[in-house]
């Protein structure tokens, strides 16, 4: 088992012949057990790429190759209408890789999920702005590099990318391999939030635990914080960024801010001390820290 | 992007919402007298054009009601250094400073638009309490602030414009004209791509209601379709920030020794966070983005190294896209073209890192490398120390 993806997820690439797509897409194809099953590129229908055929609309690539998950590389101008796209061809995994979408884009995609979610339709997104999914052993949908991770126990959800292959690979040094690992994007409006995960996790048996990466800005942590209070038996690790950003300056990520004294770090600390997460201060310490408790546990 | 007052009011001006008479933006009180005159009749207010809030109460702003007055006023202004509770002590250099007439206020609301990550739209926030600042009253009096989720796609409708108006306790004279600038306040934030429009106060006044101050944050993303916003200057950025973003470099400066170049805005931040945790301070953010080559990382060791502050740098990379190798021959490039006068700390993982390590190793060039982060800022923050001893 797994969260979101498998072996048997068949993945269609939108954007799939511009240069982010062909390159990426290539890269997943070669980690055993993806299945890349199409391509879309409006005008190129009929058209193969990488050995895949390329459609013109989301709705052929379903129709002609059962696609049920959308990997997608189309630039930021044009994304949402893209994610619009492959929901209304009944995709419902979106893996949105696009960094740079207007916020107020990404106000009326999430609504138009929700409504969808609302009507009883499991359709999710993940990003956008953010590495995407990976199933160690499985199949991978996104940019990160494949090698650093390994298939085992923990579940990863993470606002960020390369903070999240710093805690892979601690992971994996210390022998402990990851069931799924998610990047929900560093936007102030995401597809998915880390409640959203950590409810994916918690009812997935082959996660024993949970290692949170966060950041400064919004609430999604604190919320997250109370799910796995509220809702969860298994462990959750956290790790939040932003400890020295100053209030008020964006870090980079259009999400990473603190603004009129919310979303700080020592609010969020607190928020998930107060909650029962197991808080990690030291980034280069994330590892070690979820082998030593995990031992703990076994041993008790 | 923060635009300044009269920015946001050029904005709010084009949707219809009626703002003070203005005679425009001075840099010297050589050019008042005509700015008055466009202004029109006295009283005037002289208002410090910078990106803080406070202005007032750190004499940032102040009425004239003459002339003389408005001369002293714009003397005393322009060239000021504001400190206000948003400035931090340093404070703010006045560059210049905006001239509108003075009105009649009978009445204040405060009225804002935000973006809501929970409801994920537009948010208004108002309050029939107006003029103070607001996180005060989120603190005070939270009954007293009034929170509308507004769906971007229609904008605000007049039912719910009109009970906003009545739930503000507005005269039912004023509704009409309310519900037309409340829609046309959410029209800026929809139409320019806004996460903030921020009046306060929202003046009720013998000739109608006036925005009597504006602020406005945009969004960076929206850029490509706002051409009059692109045009614009980003007055909060300094120099080398600026200078970093037109090579797709995200850098902010900041107070401490360290200087950094990351890969990725969360372990950008994290190393930041690793390094104080380590006993020093970072001198900077900076994130050489998921597309850097060898010629973006020679340009981020130039910014980092332009900050006179910096006493050491570190380089903090984790492969994957971006390939280890190819940013250990961008230092190398780097150190070839600048002359590197403090101690380099360099740790490298991911994508391609034992041929990243091989290249710096036999490169002969002087640096010190750390396997783990933590080793790294540790590292870092000893060079420091010792460079000072």
């Amino acid at each position: 088992m797994s969260i979101l993806l498998n072996k048997d997820s068949r993945i269609v690439v939108q954007g799939f012949t511009g240069s982010a797509g062909t390159f990426h897409a290539k890269q997943c194809m070669a980690y055993p057990g993806t299945q890349i099953v199409a391509g879309v590129t409006p005008g190129r229908g009929g058209q193969t790429h990488l050995d895949r055929p390329v459609f013109d609309t989301v709705e052929d690539a379903v129709r002609q190759t059962r696609a049920n998950a959308s990997l997608i590389f189309v630039p930021a101008p044009f994304c949402a209408d893209s994610i619009l796209e492959a929901m209304d061809a009944g995709i419902n995994l979106i893996i949105t890789i696009t960094e740079g979408i207007p916020v107020l884009d990404m106000a009326r995609v999430k609504r138009a999920i929700e409504s969808a979610r609302r009507g009883g339709r499991d359709v999710r997104m993940i990003g956008p702005n953010c590495p995407g999914v990976i199933t160690p052993g499985q199949c991978k949908a996104g940019i990160m590099p494949a090698y650093i991770h390994k298939p085992g126990p923990i579940g990863i959800v993470s606002r960020s990318g390369t903070l999240t292959y710093e805690a892979v690979h601690q992971l994996t040094q210390v022998g402990l391999g990851q069931s799924t690992v998610i990047g929900i994007g560093g936007d102030p409006i995401a597809g998915s939030s880390h409640a959203d995960i950590l409810g994916l996790f918690e009812s997935d048996p082959e996660t024993e635990a949970v290692v949170m990466i966060g950041e400064i800005g919004g609430a999604g942590e604190e919320e997250a914080a109370k799910f796995a209070r509220e809702h969860m038996k298994k462990p959750v690790f956290g790790f939040i960024a932003g400890r020295t950003a100053p209030p008020g300056r964006r870090m980079g990520h259009a999400g990473a801010i603190v603004e009129g004294g919310s979303g700080t770090h020592a609010g969020k600390i607190a928020a998930l001390r107060e909650c029962g997460v197991t808080v990690v201060d030291n980034l280069s310490e994330i590892g070690a820290t979820v082998a030593r408790s995990l031992k703990k546990e076994l041993a008790a | 992007m923060k635009l300044l007052e009269h920015e946001s009011k050029e904005l709010f001006r084009s949707k219809g919402v009626p703002v003070p008479p203005s005679g425009g933006v001075i840099d010297s009180a050589g050019k008042l007298a005509s700015a008055l005159k466009r202004a029109g009749k006295a009283p005037w207010v002289i208002k410090a054009q910078v990106l803080a809030g406070g202005r007032g109460k750190a004499g940032g702003i102040k009425l004239a009601k003459n002339p003389k007055e408005a001369r002293e006023a714009a003397k005393a202004i322009i060239g000021m250094t504001l400190v206000t509770p948003q400035t931090g002590a340093k404070g703010i250099k006045v560059k210049e400073v905006l001239i509108e007439t003075g009105a009649k206020i009978e009445r204040e609301i405060y009225f804002s638009v935000v973006l809501d990550r929970k409801s994920a739209g537009p948010m208004i926030i108002a309050s029939a309490q107006g003029g103070m600042e607001i996180e005060n009253l989120v603190h005070s009096n939270p009954d007293a602030i009034l929170k509308f989720p507004v769906d971007p796609t229609t904008g605000l409708l007049d039912f719910q414009a009109r009970k906003l108006a009545f739930a503000l306790k507005l005269p039912a004279e004023r509704v009409g004209e309310f519900v037309k600038l409340a829609k046309n306040l959410v029209r800026v934030f929809v139409d320019y791509d806004c996460s903030l429009v921020e009046v306060n106060p929202l003046v009720l006044t013998p000739k109608g209601l006036v925005a009597l101050d504006g602020k406005v944050v945009t969004d960076d993303n929206a850029l490509f379709r706002q051409p009059v916003l692109a045009a614009k200057k980003d007055h909060e950025a300094s120099a080398l920030e600026r200078e970093a973003k037109k090579h797709d470099i995200s850098y902010i400066g900041l107070d401490g020794d360290i200087g950094c170049m990351v890969n990725g805005a969360g372990l950008a931040m994290g190393t930041m966070d690793t390094i104080a945790l380590a006993g020093g301070m970072p001198a900077n953010f900076l994130d050489v983005g998921g597309a850097a080559n060898e010629e973006r990382v020679t340009k981020a060791f130039q910014i980092i190294l332009k900050d006179p502050k910096v006493k050491a740098v570190l380089v903090n990379i984790f492969g994957g896209i971006v390939k280890c190798d190819m940013i250990a021959a961008g230092i190398l490039a780097a150190l070839k073209k600048i002359k590197l006068k403090v101690p380099l700390v360099v740790r490298l993982q991911g994508t391609n890192v034992e041929a990243g390590r091989e290249l710096l190793a036999k490169s002969g060039v002087k640096l010190i490398s750390a396997d783990s982060l933590w080793e790294a800022a540790q590292k870092a923050v000893a060079a420091v120390k010792e460079a000072r001893n």
